[in-house]
């Protein structure tokens, strides 16, 4: 039997990533994954005969260059930056060129001025925030060397360009999206964009404290080197996970599907391996958990190896996701109402205002889904030919807020849900609905047992100010070591987050590597 | 009537009410009250519960020559049942519990994931799957909160649930007498069950006084019949009823710590410096490292391999015969080294006797040269005595008959 220096368990993009950078760094690994295909949430399924959907992601927007780099992801159209159109149901579409809108298309001279202005500030201020994202998060008590300079670059970033800048960067940072957006901007079109992507997947609307991070974020992410772009690459989002695969095998990484783990080993403060579903113990001394948090530490380590306390803080990790995913095969590319047609292999946000917005948050607040949603839209097989039949088209759509814990449950309430998105999409594309083939609505209680992910949350745990840094996921299990000695967190739930970036496996990775103890 | 017929001071008194009835009474209020002479009452965990009934001295006396007989019902209880009951409370507390065999019961304490102690108290195995946890503060939430993952069911029962010590050399007598057969095959730590009544009592061979004795726990309902039988069963052992200042006396003697009292318990302190650790009151005897995992493991074994242990409790007794209780320790003379919690004249003992908790390394490194400041209040006007002090083991009295097997008569 072979012996391995490291057991990664889940084959997502952070799995692998995690799994790469520890087989570059000497180690000898075994990635274990559930399903019978890697890529996690990357992972494709067909939705109806004949048409398929990429995964949960359907653009790319913070894959990590370094990360990328690093462990020899081999994936094309990288830097074809796409736009995002704005369309308000009027018919006069926004369209924001380049990385967040470099450039923008319909909007006055003067607004697409001031919203020059507000993107250098967030872009600024996203940048400060930014160099957190490469390194575990700092440990409380005991403050690396590393630590220390990440503080004084980020001071010295801050006061580079005047005090002013510091100050109103101390001011924004835990501010509403809305109230800045209302210092900078008045088309509602673009308000209403920054206010969905400060809250996209994240329970907050845009008049919440502390929104305006999930735009911050977003913003950390770069593409091509610049920040807040996004990217399709060549060929679809089905690309990711075989990139992230071929990059891990290359490395020497040792994968099997259909294998999930049963439990993870541990005694008296120490994992020692996994047992799999059939009883199989397999032994290593590293155990990096690239998967949900909660079915970690709740699920495959026995509770009495965790302290109460720390049991207590992992179930009190907040991750009950908000977003529904749709996919539609369509007979026929639909025709969004003033969607140039450049803009069509781009984003595309159905939102009028931060109203809107807001007042589809509320209903959430209460268990209830928006009864006016907005969502991003892509039409992947315009990317991807091969994932609807000849002359077909294959929609997908990020909808929010569809609340985990519907009051009235999602058996009866899907349908319902469904029927107000198909709606919305008609008033946009007219002759959409009839053009309707099938249609997958994912709500987050299908995403959860689809996907294996607690809640549905694509976070794997809430993006917000008491989940971050020093508390993601909770302050004993942050910078990727937990209380058990030799388990490692190297999923979304960990620092920095999710999204499709590789940060936290490729992160925890180099962590375990150092030999760093703390 | 409603607010607006009822004058001012009517609604008022309505809304202070509740202090008509401050504490709960114990199953044994209606016996204490008729023997309480002094009306010397406090409050023990929202207990009314007597500091002394008649003379503190004598009750003393009570438990170390004849028996004394002290109401510990407002003691906290949880019945904690279920099939992994003994591994659930293994990961909860420092000792193994799988040495805990049915019957029996240990001393033991039970620590946050920091290995800062959240109380001590005693723990019964009653069978294989169920125990009484018998403490001073109330952990209902953390309790439950430890119990994810484990097939447990905890039940607080400090309400419905008498208990009763009985202390002192003519204890076993004064069991014999109430009719209470076997009783005598009961070695320390070990449980029994006898009847009374239509029901069952439970007696262990317990107690907080260093002295032969036992604790007997009975449902409410049978409080009062089982006080009864002791009462007259013990008349001719010369049984007294006691307060907390004579047992207190004898805890002191015994060496035995109180939660609150010799060190602040994790979830009730609020300066962050107040919290310790077992090792930093004594109670590091009670840490099992190779048994499998339990709160506070790693932090405590970090501690000791890290060397990180701030404070430590000792005896200290103490030239003269004026209580210390309070003082603060010095180390010649002038540095600070730590705190008396708990100081007597011992009558057993006839010695000055303290419970201190020293700042490491006083009391670690340096064990000499150790001084207590006395503030001794003479007709308002303090006299301050600095009195040598010297580290001593406790138990400060050791006595042949708490152990003894088969138990003595007197």
């Amino acid at each position: 039997m072979t012996s391995f220096d490291a057991i990664v368990i889940g084959a997502g993009h952070n799995g692998l990533a995690a799994a790469t950078r520890l087989a570059k760094g000497g180690r000898k690994v075994l990635v274990l994954e559930a399903a019978s295909e890697p890529g996690g949430a990357t992972r494709g399924r067909e939705f109806a005969p004949g048409f398929r959907s990429a995964g949960l992601a359907h653009l790319v927007n913070r894959l990590d260059a370094d990360v990328a780099r690093d462990i020899g992801l081999d994936l094309a159209g990288t830097d074809t930056l796409l736009p995002t159109t704005v369309l308000d149901g009027s018919g006069k579409a926004a369209v924001l060129h380049g990385a967040y809108g470099e450039r923008i298309d319909g909007v006055s001279p003067e607004e697409a001025e001031a919203f020059a202005a507000l993107r250098r500030k967030l872009v600024f201020q996203a940048g400060i925030l930014k160099r957190f994202l490469r390194r575990p998060p700092p440990q409380i008590g005991a403050l690396s060397l590393g630590d220390l300079s990440t503080f004084a670059s980020a001071g010295f970033g801050l006061i580079r360009k005047g005090r002013g800048e510091g100050r109103d960067f101390l001011r924004m940072l835990l501010m509403n999206v809305a109230d800045v957006a209302d210092e900078y901007l008045s088309d509602d079109r673009l308000k209403g964009l920054l206010a969905f992507d400060a809250t996209l997947g994240i329970h907050l609307g845009p008049r919440s404290p502390t929104s305006l991070l999930g735009l911050y974020y977003r913003l950390t992410g770069e593409v091509a080197g610049k920040a807040g772009g996004q990217f399709v690459p060549a060929g679809g989002m089905a690309r990711v996970a075989p990139a992230f695969l071929r990059a891990a095998e290359k490395a020497g990484v040792t994968l099997r599907c259909g294998t999930p783990v049963g439990r993870i080993l541990a005694d008296r403060g120490r994992a020692s391996g996994v047992v799999l579903g059939d009883g199989t113990e397999i032994t290593a001394p590293v155990i990096v958990s690239a998967i949900h948090p909660q079915t970690t530490f709740l699920h495959l380590v026995d509770p009495a190896e965790s302290g109460t306390g720390f049991v207590r803080s992992v179930k009190n990790v907040r991750s009950h996701g908000n977003v529904a995913k749709l996919d539609l095969a369509l007979d026929r590319v639909p025709d969004f109402t003033g969607l140039p047609a450049e803009a069509r292999g781009g984003r595309i946000v159905l939102v009028r205002s931060m109203e809107q917005v807001e007042e589809a948050f509320n209903p959430a607040k209460y268990g209830e889904f928006s009864s006016d949603p907005v969502m991003e839209v892509t039409l992947p097989s315009l990317t991807d030919p091969s994932l609807s039949p000849g002359g077909a088209c294959t929609l997908s759509a990020l909808v929010q807020y569809a609340p985990y814990r519907l009051k009235a449950g999602w058996e009866s309430g899907k349908p319902a849900f469904l029927k107000i998105v198909l709606d919305t999409l008609e008033r946009h594309a007219p002759g959409l609905e009839k053009s309707v083939v099938a249609a997958s609505l994912m709500t987050p209680v299908d995403i959860e047992a689809e996907y294996n992910l607690p809640g549905g949350h694509w976070h794997h745990g809430e993006l917000q100010a008491d989940q971050l840094l020093v508390n993601r996921p909770t302050s004993a299990a942050s910078g990727y070591r937990t209380p058990i000695e030799g388990l490692y967190l190297a999923s979304a739930g960990a620092h920095p987050g999710g999204g499709i970036s590789g940060l936290p496996g490729w992160n925890a990775a180099r962590h375990i590597l150092s030999g760093a103890s703390a | 009537m409603n607010a607006m017929t009822k004058s001012a001071a009517d609604l008022r008194r309505a809304a202070r009410n509740h202090i008509l009835a401050p504490r709960l009474e114990s199953p044994f209020h209606d016996r204490l009250i008729a023997l309480s002479e002094v009306n010397d009452w406090y409050n023990w965990a929202g207990y009314k519960a007597p500091h002394a009934l008649f003379d503190g001295e004598l009750e003393y006396f009570a438990i170390r020559s004849t028996a004394a007989l002290f109401d510990i019902s407002p003691m906290v209880k949880y019945r904690i049942t279920g099939p992994d009951a003994g591994r659930y409370l293994n990961r909860l507390t420092l000792r193994d519990v799988r040495k805990l065999g049915v019957n029996r019961v240990h001393y033991t304490a039970w620590c946050d994931d920091h290995g800062h102690v959240l109380d001590d108290g005693t723990l019964f195995r009653l069978g294989e799957n169920e125990f009484r946890l018998c403490c001073q503060e109330r952990h209902l939430p953390w309790l439950l909160d430890s119990a994810f993952g484990f097939a447990v069911d905890i039940h607080e029962e400090t309400e419905e649930i008498a208990g009763l010590a009985l202390q002192g050399p003519t204890s076993y007598a004064v069991l014999r007498d109430a009719g209470f057969a076997g009783v005598e095959a009961l070695k320390p730590f070990h449980i029994g069950t006898f009847p009374h009544e239509d029901g069952a009592v439970t007696i262990s061979r317990t107690g907080f006084t260093g002295d032969l004795g036992y604790e007997l726990f009975v449902p409410r309902a049978r409080a009062l019949s089982l006080w009864d039988r002791l009462w007259r069963a013990g008349e001719p052992h010369t049984i007294r009823a006691i307060g907390y200042g004579a047992l207190n006396e004898a805890r002191i003697e015994a060496g035995f710590i109180v939660a609150n009292t010799d060190f602040v318990t994790a979830e009730g302190a609020l300066r962050a410096d107040r919290v310790r650790m077992p090792d930093e009151i004594g109670l590091d005897w009670l840490v099992d490292p190779d048994k499998p995992n339990f709160n506070g493991r790693r932090a405590i074994l970090d501690a000791r391999r890290n060397q990180s242990l701030k404070h430590i409790l000792v005896g200290l007794e103490i030239e003269g015969n004026i209580p210390a209780e309070h003082a603060i320790v010095y180390h010649r003379k002038k540095h600070e080294a730590g705190l008396v919690t708990a100081a007597i004249w011992s009558p057993t003992a006839k010695r000055n006797i303290a419970i201190a908790s020293l700042e490491r390394p006083y009391g670690s490194k340096f064990t000499e040269d150790l001084w207590v400041e006395i503030y001794a209040m003479r007709e308002l006007k303090y006299q301050k005595l600095m009195k040598r002090a010297k580290i001593v083991p406790r138990p400060f009295v050791r006595l042949a008959r708490r152990t003894a097997s088969p138990p003595g008569l007197a």
